[in-house]
């Protein structure tokens, strides 16, 4: 069936009215706004990174010029609040992982918890590396 | 939206995107944009030789490819999704999308055309 306006048997399709603040209602609601709100998070650590290479490319004083940026009061205060959200993205994802895929193993399904375990081992060893790449792999 | 039919392949990308994100993304993120300007006189921040040299390495251009590009594409799915549902302006869709999926193109292209400079 197609989804019609009203005709002349058939009444008025009705819609009840959501206000715009509908994620306010309920903490459950804000919750899935939160996450949703994650992704501007992602796009501001890409915006940093392609700036941080930028001034790489452009030299050793805009580089200079780039990490005193990022020391201002201002741009922790916001790293600080990114660096949150992009936590709540990595947790809720993972989590995410074993209901999105549900793992069956003998015809019993395999604990979430289990699946969901080694992406944070991934996380935890990728992080590692980039931090001994960056901080103390003298090249 | 105009073409349904290509949603399953911008939700890969969303999906792909979600997975660079959630792993390597944090530490990016807390290293040059938290410990290091915090705690520079500790940990002695990477030089400008240092950090070129990383750059230049062929692996880590194509990590860093990746980096900034898949990310984008999950902000564009997400954030599109995000003003539907929480602004609730459907009827901005045509704008929305150019402007969401328009901004991951162009973030991409910038990145690459900065390794490949670089």
């Amino acid at each position: 069936m197609t989804n019609l306006p009203s005709t002349e048997f058939h009444p008025r399709w009705y819609r009840a009215p959501v206000s715009t603040y509908w994620w306010m209602g309920s903490w459950r609601y804000s919750l899935f706004i939160l996450r949703e709100l994650t992704s501007v998070a992602v796009a501001w650590s890409v915006v940093i990174i392609l700036l941080l290479l930028h001034a790489l490319l452009k030299g050793p004083e805009a580089y200079t010029r780039f990490t005193l940026r990022l020391q201002s009061p201002w741009m922790i205060a916001l790293n600080v609040i990114a660096l949150w959200f992009l936590l709540l993205h990595t947790i809720t994802w993972f989590n995410l992982a074993p209901r999105a895929m549900p793992i069956r193993l003998g015809g019993k399904r395999v604990p979430e918890v289990l699946v969901a375990a080694p992406n944070y081992v991934l996380w935890m060893v990728a992080s590692a590396v980039i931090a001994w790449f960056v901080l103390l792999r003298t090249s | 939206m105009s073409k349904p039919s290509n949603e399953g392949f911008f939700w890969l990308l969303f999906s792909a995107g979600g997975v660079v994100a959630a792993v390597f993304l944090p530490i990016v993120l807390f290293l040059f944009g938290v410990a290091i300007p915090l705690m520079g006189r500790w940990i002695s921040p990477p030089s400008y030789e240092h950090l070129l040299a990383l750059m230049r390495s062929p692996l880590a251009r194509i990590f860093l490819f990746v980096l900034c590009s898949l990310p984008l594409f999950h902000w564009a799915h997400r954030f599109r999704f995000t003003l539907y549902d929480g602004l609730q302006v459907k009827h901005l869709d045509e704008a929305i999308f150019i402007l969401c999926y328009g901004g991951a193109l162009l973030g991409t292209l910038f990145g690459g055309y900065l390794l490949i400079r670089m």
